[in-house]
């Protein structure tokens, strides 16, 4: 099977890889690029690990083929805190212990920055139906969905002008 | 795994057919989220896969005439952001909106909910309710067909080979009308539907109904139209005798299968009970148009 | 010091600061098992069996091998003959011959998903290629999934060497029940003679997985002198490195294990099914070599928890006193003997004074994966049968349920089924904080219902092993054997500064391979803060006894007059009082006042206390559709000391929504030929955030006095209320007894009508 060679933007930086053409971005990240925060947990787009930005939409990297990465956006887990920062969804789900064994929390962190950079206020139940695909067995959601609210309350507080 | 397997992305749909009706063994690619999943576990072993999503005029919601045209690499999630489409169709929008998870429906598209044939696929109660139609392109040229007619039995579609669903066609609103669809499934989302119905009523200036579509999801090989159950309603102003001989219209039209996701009594039943859910949601939602 | 302290003198104890390993995880640069990649590795996958239950006529490598890019191939036939074994590990034992054969199907495969063989090749795609190109000639057989079907005598036998065990005498013929337990006590007949109402019925839960979500994975890396470094995630590396030699015959001595971050375990990984299978791919190809499940193989292949049937009796006299109990349960052990009905026999009324009862356990073979570790296995199933055994005698009795269980409840100084008294337990104060509690009275609206059960753990202590050093400037690092699967290492860190008095932050935890640290056992039995925690604390109790007599050596006084304050220490020698001396400063000038500091304990500890809890729950029925939500729901826990309270409510928090998911969605759906049909997430239906409310914590800190600081475990009992709190619930809501799990919508609408 002939290797596709894709370029691509990865959190910002340009990136060329090859691939087969059923590889999927999932395994491009984790086997090609080394960028191992992309969970597997299920492959079918059923858990929410793998979960990336693409051209500003959250997907389940387990469902796009890497091919179709070319000349796109792809935003990941290792650049959401910035220059070492990190960003009130990190650091909300430390203060709060909103991981227990954090094979599933670069996804949620995803999927939580991605709602609160369209909505800075959700209500709870909102925050539940954006994150039901993303499933968490250790936590039961509850401190998951305090910390995007804390999050959600510090990003509001630094985007008033003082 | 196929040792020829090939990725394309055309720029133009003309491209793609043409891609298409070279290699019998390829497979057009919107979302993904079936086609992926399927792929992976070796249900699908095309030799080439041709990616739609480069093509400009298969992405977004266009007008069409008093409609709507929406291209088959259109994302579920860009529905919702057509303010015209939403209102006027949010039965159809809703429906979706409602597969997978948000991560899914970035990605999902109605066309391929449709051309995965799934007899359980969500958005397809709501389109078949609303008449909607959808543009067929091949080497042979276009044509337009109702979507119902799309589906022929869980995973077959009357698609001759090489050709795609470009567009999906949805028509135009007067004053009066509403759909709604709804779905049965065990948790609160990510689910497969166990059942779906989806309605689209119009009313007259009194309130009597004038026209009613009733179309129920997994509980058949495809997607049913239950004529009986429209005309149940049509000339009523949906009195519980009508809304009753409506539900056992749609329970009669069932033929289920007893599978993982729900026994034939269950599914049954369920059919009844949200056709009348779904048909007292559109009723609001046309009043409120009125 | 095995005195409790008082609560309010601790600095460290009972805070919740940030997980010392918490912005690795944030951040995605923490290795979990997939993650790891070794120089020059391969990729393995595994040939499954398509069948329940077949024989292996034969074994064609030939295509397979042929394949460019195959390096090693291993089959049953790879694996050495062992003798029977039986070994310990974590709560269970099994015997070492059925973990080889679990890992790799000799003869006979026993459940869909049995791997058959293995291939490890230069890429992923062609090792799946090669195992399409094996060909494997069965003889199928048949099977038997049911729990009820496998013990009729015609039923298909898995096992001609299996004979029941604790039958006397011991029977003639083979049978697919495994065991049997009873545990026994007074007289019944006598006392269902007391009781004013007697309630009885059947209960039947579904065998549920532990639905972890990083799937198994490991790297093995064999050299030809025979040592091998494995990494892997699991919850015990000692386990892995045990169980690995012992299925291959080599020395622990040679295996290396090194921990990696573990996704998730709760019981499902105790136990190995990858690590020998690539360890012999390994020493084959001569390289590295990585094994990895997908989900679908999780599902097939690794163990869930056994459904049951339970039949019940019970008793209670006039007045609310429990006077019998007559209880008989039947779980499935799945294609290998497990070891759950002791732990659901001695669980099922331990939080009931009950004088006169009779417990019967049986474990019974059938062709599923076998059944492995679940959160306080074999507790949850027997006790929703006995918590709505409760309910009912409660109603029929015209008590309040709170009032009957808190009647009925163990307290310290009660005698345990084994004549021995409780000690400091906290079941009695869950009761009356239920009681207590605004959720308890709140009004509830049309077709809702409120359901309260309550439940126990037994928990464990077990070996564990432990050192605390003292960098050169004062900082200290704590190492342990015991993998962190829900932030353990902020409560080791936290036990340590609190007993060296020295912030939390200077404090740092790692968790050493099987080569730089002494035994312990599995993360498990919601054992480590207990156990681990006590072996920290004395480790760290020891380098503060050292760090006291490099200061009097420094000082030229006795150790007895050097005190240790604020992580310093302080003379107490007349006239000297205001010396000082802290930790860095001692640090610094270690080599000079007799070497580097630095303490292990290598300890196993007793003391352990059982724990309790009662959880309610409210639930609304759409009577049309038979849906359930779970409107609202409190978990109330008796958690001993909390050291990080985060992480026990999150202990609490997830152990009921897997209780939740237990109840009302998740189950195994095989097809007629017995394959699995659920291989994944999208229908082994796990709860998502939209099904479940925010749950609240009752956190009841009844201190263990043998533990130094009053650690009682707290990770198991929360998944034992929440099936009976939910069925109850429902009951309410629906005005029909529900009594086998999971309440599906088409259950429920199916009950509602029945009832019609």
């Amino acid at each position: 099977m002939s290797k596709l060679q894709v370029s691509t933007t990865i959190n910002g930086d340009p990136q060329e890889f090859l691939c087969d053409p059923d590889t999927t971005l999932l395994d491009a990240l984790r086997e090609e690029l080394g960028l191992t925060g992309s969970k597997e947990g299920c492959g079918s787009g059923d858990c929410g690990a793998c979960t990336v930005i693409l051209d500003g939409k959250m997907v389940c990297s387990c469902l796009v083929l890497a091919g179709e990465a070319e000349g796109r956006q792809v935003n990941t887990i290792e650049g959401v805190a910035e220059g070492g920062e990190l960003h009130p969804v990190q650091s909300n789900f430390l203060e709060l212990g909103a991981l227990q064994c954090g094979f599933c929390t670069p996804g949620f962190i995803v999927a939580a920055k991605a709602l609160l950079d369209r909505d800075p206020n959700p209500s709870e139940t909102e925050i539940r139906y954006w994150l039901a695909g993303n499933l968490c067995r250790c936590t039961g959601y509850d401190k998951i969905v305090r910390a995007v609210q804390d999050a959600a309350a510090e990003l509001r507080q630094e985007r008033t002008p003082a | 795994m196929m040792a020829t397997l090939a990725f394309h992305a055309p720029k133009t749909l003309d491209e793609a057919i043409a891609l298409l009706a070279v290699d019998p063994r390829a497979i057009p690619l919107a979302g993904g989220t079936d086609l992926i999943v399927q792929l992976r576990s070796d249900r699908l072993e095309p030799s080439a896969i041709i990616d739609l999503k480069r093509i400009e005029k298969l992405s977004g919601v266009r007008r069409h005439g008093d409609g709507f045209a929406i291209g088959a690499a259109t994302p579920c999630t860009a529905l919702k952001e057509d303010a015209e489409l939403a209102a006027a169709w949010p039965g159809v929008v809703e429906a979706a909106n409602l597969i997978g998870s948000v991560q899914v429906r970035n990605r999902a598209t109605m066309a391929g909910n449709l051309c995965n044939a799934s007899p359980a696929a969500d958005s397809v109660p709501a389109l078949v309710a609303a008449g909607a139609t959808c543009l067929v392109v091949g080497t042979g040229g276009e044509r337009e067909v109702p979507v119902k007619d799309i589906p022929t039995g869980p995973g077959k579609t009357s698609l001759k080979p090489g050709e795609v669903v470009a567009e999906i066609r949805l028509p135009g609103r007067v004053g009066g009308e509403g759909d709604a669809y709804l779905r049965s499934i065990p948790r609160t989302e990510m689910d497969i539907a166990v059942v779906g119905a989806g309605a689209n009523l119009a009313f007259g200036p009194d309130g009597t109904c004038t026209a009613a579509r009733i179309a129920v999801g997994a509980v058949a090989p495809t997607v049913v139209l239950v004529n009986e159950a429209g005309e149940a309603l049509v000339g009523t102003r949906l009195d519980d005798t009508a809304l009753e001989k409506m539900a056992e219209a749609v329970r009669s039209a069932c033929n289920p299968i007893d599978d993982k996701r729900g026994t034939v009594e269950y599914r049954t039943a369920m059919a009844g009970v949200l056709a009348k859910r779904v048909v007292a949601i559109a009723r609001d939602r046309a009043g409120e148009k009125a | 010091m095995n005195a409790p302290q008082d609560k309010r003198s601790f600095r460290y104890v009972g805070t919740r600061p940030v997980r010392p390993d918490g912005v690795e995880k944030v951040t995605g640069k923490a290795l979990y098992g997939p993650d790891f990649v070794a120089p020059n590795m391969l990729h393995g996958a595994i040939l499954r069996s398509p069948h329940a239950h077949a024989r292996i006529k034969s074994i064609d490598l030939r295509k397979a091998e042929a394949l460019p890019g195959v390096k090693a191939i291993v089959t049953g036939a790879d694996f050495p003959t062992l003798e029977s074994l039986i070994m310990a590990v974590g709560e269970s034992s099994s015997d070492i011959v059925h973990i080889s054969r679990n890992c790799m199907a000799y003869d006979k495969v026993l459940y869909d998903g049995h791997a058959v063989a293995a291939v490890a090749a230069t890429s992923g795609a062609i090792a799946r290629q090669a195992i399409k190109l094996i060909d494997v000639e069965y003889e199928v057989l048949p099977h038997v999934l049911d729990i009820e079907e496998a013990l009729r005598a015609d039923a298909p036998v898995l096992h001609e060497d299996i004979f029941t065990k604790g039958v006397n005498p011991k029977p003639d013929k083979p049978s697919n029940a495994a065991l049997r337990v009873e545990m026994a006590k007074g007289d019944l007949e006598e006392g269902f003679g007391k009781a004013a109402v007697v309630v009885s019925g059947r209960y039947t839960t579904e065998p549920v997985h532990q639905g972890y979500i990083e799937p198994h994975a490991c790297v093995v890396s064999w050299n030809a002198d025979g040592q091998l470094q494995i990494w892997t995630s699991s919850q015990g590396h000692f386990a892995v490195r045990s169980l690995t030699a012992s299925v291959l015959g080599l020395s622990q001595a040679d295996i290396r294990v090194t921990p990696l971050e573990i996704g998730g375990g709760f019981g499902g990984k105790t136990t190995i099914y990858l690590e020998p299978v690539a360890t012999l791919l390994s020493r084959k190809s001569g390289r590295p070599v990585r094994l990895a499940m997908s989900r679908s193989e999780v599902f097939r292949a690794s163990g869930p928890a056994p459904g049951a049937v339970i039949d019940l009796k019970m008793g209670a006299a006039e007045d609310g006193t429990l006077v019998a109990a007559d209880i008989e349960f039947k779980y499935h052990a799945g294609a290998y003997p497990a070891i759950t009905a002791h732990s659901g026999a001695s669980s099922a009324i331990a939080h009931y004074k009950v004088p006169n009862s009779r417990v019967v356990g049986w474990e019974v073979l059938c062709n599923r994966p076998a059944t492995k570790a679940y959160r306080a296995p074999g507790a949850p199933q027997v006790i929703f049968a006995v918590e709505c055994a409760l309910d009912e005698l409660a109603g029929k009795l015209g008590i309040d349920p709170v009032d009957f269980r808190l009647k009925n409840a163990v307290r310290p100084g009660d005698k345990q089924f084994n004549g021995m008294p409780f000690g400091e337990i906290g079941y009695a104060e869950c009761l009356e904080a239920a009681k207590a509690h605004p959720h308890w009275s709140a009004p509830l609206g049309p077709n809702q219902g409120r359901g309260v059960a309550g439940g126990t753990w037994g928990n464990y202590g077990g070996p564990s092993t432990a050192e605390v050093s003292v960098a050169e400037d004062g900082s200290v690092l704590v190492t342990t054997g015991s993998p962190d699967i829900g932030g353990s290492r902020a409560s080791m860190a936290i036990m340590a500064a609190e007993t060296l008095q020295i912030p939390y932050e200077k404090i740092r935890v790692t968790i050493a391979d099987t080569s730089s640290i002494g035994f312990s056992m599995v993360t498990g039995g919601s054992r480590t803060t207990f156990a681990t925690g006590k072996a920290v604390t004395d480790a760290a109790a020891e380098v503060v006894e050292i760090l006291k007599e490099r200061a009097a050596r420094t000082w030229g006084v006795e150790p007895s007059e050097v005190d240790w304050r604020d992580g310093e220490a302080v003379c107490l020698a007349e006239g000297r009082t205001d010396e000082r001396l802290p930790i860095g400063r001692i640090a610094g000038s270690a080599p000079f006042s007799g070497g580097p500091i630095s303490a292990e304990a290598a300890i196993n500890p007793g003391g352990y206390l059982a724990g309790y809890g009662v959880h309610i729950c409210d639930t609304e029925v759409d009577p049309e559709t038979g849906h359930v939500k779970i409107l609202r729901y409190t978990a109330i826990q008796d958690v001993g000391q909390a050291i990080h309270p985060d992480y026990v409510e999150g202990q609490m928090q997830g152990g009921a929504v897997q209780g939740i998911g237990w109840a009302l969605n998740e189950a195994y759906l095989y097809d007629k030929d017995g394959r699995l049909d659920n291989p994944g997430f999208l229908d082994y239906r796990v709860p998502v955030a939209s099904d479940v409310p925010m749950i609240d914590t009752v956190m009841i800190e009844k201190a263990n006095p043998d533990h130094p600081y009053g650690v009682k475990g707290v990770g198991e009992v929360p998944i034992v209320p929440p099936l009976a709190a939910v069925a109850n619930a429902v009951t309410h809501a629906a005005g029909v007894r529900m009594a086998d799990l999971p309440l599906t919508p088409d259950r429920v609408y199916a009950a509602l009508r029945a009832a019609e």
